[in-house]
């Protein structure tokens, strides 16, 4: 019985951060985004500085019709948010957040995050095909190439992580991480999280969804709820996205200090950590202008493939060395 | 040397700069502009200083002020005679043909019209941007008083001329009255 309760509690523990972290982001990215362009954000909603911004857009989300385009393949196109929301909730369960802190403890966790991760740039193909749109279709091609290119560095590197812990259990790679990893491991580091952020196409590697020049790629026939789902996606993608860097290359909830000696909790760690990164995936947003396809493409192959096998190479030789 | 990524990096100071300087939105609604003192919201009119000369009226480049005016006979005083006086009857500007040169102002001689910042006056109906002269008379509680002259500038010539009248002594009311040096010399 008590087995039971245990995992309903995390269950659900999971289910709120999963509600809440991205409309944590959402927002910082409204009143961030705003300040660096020299503007204010949201002023309005809920009163105090617009805090409320995301919960209105919310509101409106649902009050708008639901139309299908007449051409469109009808269930697919319907069930395309799902697939693509769903996959990072599932993901969510098994990231640690504190020691025993986790949805669900797999032996294989690295390996099963990554290919569910995967599932969820699916949601985009199945948009831009069902949509019977040629920017959708256009849209979800390029989402296609995207993953193509991306979902390799990104898995390299992630293998390097696990080569040097010698494990695939994501609470395993936290124990056995080191505090010179971060140097050691900052190449697997950087070419992560350039590549999970190309996957989950945020700026400035949003050539799917380019709004100014393909609509809104896979999403241009989607209104209402089902485009919210859409955005939820992104935003949680990048909730997902940062946890899994912190957990892999920045030691998840090891802090600077034991929490017997008066430091912070290792929860608080994990969420200061993925915090951090989000305000980076952010702060890039701000910063850079969209790369071109082909720049893209090069980006990938010539740049980020070639440093996550070299990181490869690195971590065998150095994981020899050491034992 | 080119440090590779130096841009990148320097992209990303850039926002994080600006993120800590304060924006430069203007909350327009619930905080009032601060206008420049000379700004040209609406033009008021003093009523009391129009002479219905008509200048304003016929250099205002798209004929957007209209005055109608009579005459006026004042009974003379004793020992004097009568005299006559325009009276305003009618003094409106369309607002929705002025185009806000200032002409109008620049032109009145005894400075019966003047800007004020005032700009909050939108209508829904396009007829009721003509202001009537009680209209035009209620802005002149917005006019500014005019900025300090500079420093170093000349002198307003208005000033000068009042002050050489003011400063010439007074004529003596008793006896011949005494040459000036000014006046030996002159023809």
């Amino acid at each position: 019985m008590t087995e039971v309760l245990e995992a309903a509690l995390r269950i659900v523990l999971v289910l709120g951060a999963f509600l809440t972290l991205p409309l944590l982001v959402g927002q910082t990215e409204h009143k961030a985004m705003a300040h660096m362009q020299s503007r204010l954000g949201p002023m309005y909603a809920g009163g105090f500085h617009g805090w409320a911004q995301l919960v209105a857009d919310g509101v409106k989300f649902a009050q708008k019709e639901d139309v299908v385009p007449a051409a469109a393949d009808r269930a697919v196109f319907k069930l395309a948010p799902a697939v693509a929301l769903i996959p990072y909730l599932v993901v969510l369960v098994a990231i640690p957040v504190g020691p025993g802190w986790v949805g669900h403890d797999l032996d294989a966790g690295l390996f099963f995050v990554l290919a569910v991760m995967g599932v969820g740039v699916l949601g985009s193909l199945m948009a831009g095909w069902a949509s019977a749109n040629k920017f959708s279709l256009l849209g979800g091609l390029r989402t296609a190439a995207q993953l193509m290119a991306y979902e390799l560095p990104f898995i390299l590197a992630a293998a390097s992580v696990a080569m040097a812990a010698g494990t695939l259990s994501l609470p395993g790679i936290v124990e056995a991480w080191e505090p010179w990893w971060l140097l050691w491991q900052l190449p697997g580091a950087v070419v992560f999280f350039v590549a999970g952020l190309a996957e989950l196409a945020r700026p400035p590697f949003d050539m799917p969804v380019a709004d100014s020049e393909i609509i809104f790629g896979a999403f241009t026939e989607y209104t209402g709820l089902r485009f919210a789902l859409f955005l939820l996606a992104e935003y949680a993608g990048i909730v997902v996205l940062c946890a899994l860097t912190t957990v892999l290359f920045l030691g998840g909830w090891r802090g600077p200090f034991d929490e017997s000696l008066g430091g912070l909790p290792g929860v608080m760690w994990t969420l200061l950590k993925t915090m951090a990164l989000a305000f980076v995936v952010i702060w890039a947003r701000v910063s850079y202008p969209r790369l071109r396809e082909d720049q893209l493409q090069r980006l990938a192959w010539q740049g980020l493939v070639p440093v996550a096998l070299g990181q490869l190479v690195l971590t065998g030789v150095v994981a020899v060395m050491v034992s | 040397m080119k440090v590779p990524g130096a841009g990148l990096a320097k992209g990303l100071a850039v926002t994080l700069q600006t993120m800590g300087r304060r924006s430069v939105t203007a909350q327009y609604p619930d905080v009032k502009p601060e206008l420049p003192p000379r700004s040209r919201g609406v033009i008021a009119l003093l009523e009391e200083n129009c002479t219905v000369c008509m200048l304003c009226a016929r250099e205002c480049p798209d004929w957007c002020i209209y005055i109608d005016s009579h005459k006026e006979t004042i009974p003379a005083p004793p020992g004097g005679r009568e005299r006559q006086r325009n009276v305003l009857d009618r003094f409106d500007i369309d607002f929705s043909l002025c185009m806000y040169c200032g002409i109008c102002i620049e032109v009145c001689p005894f400075d019966a019209l003047f800007w004020s910042p005032e700009f909050e006056y939108a209508e829904l109906d396009i007829r009721d941007l003509t202001h009537d002269k009680a209209r035009l008379g209620q802005w002149m509680a917005t006019v500014p008083p005019p900025p300090a002259h500079e420093e170093h500038g000349s002198r307003p010539k208005e000033l000068d001329a009042a002050h050489k009248a003011a400063d010439r002594p007074a004529a003596e009311p008793t006896g011949p009255r005494q040459p000036t040096a000014g006046e030996v010399d002159g023809p």
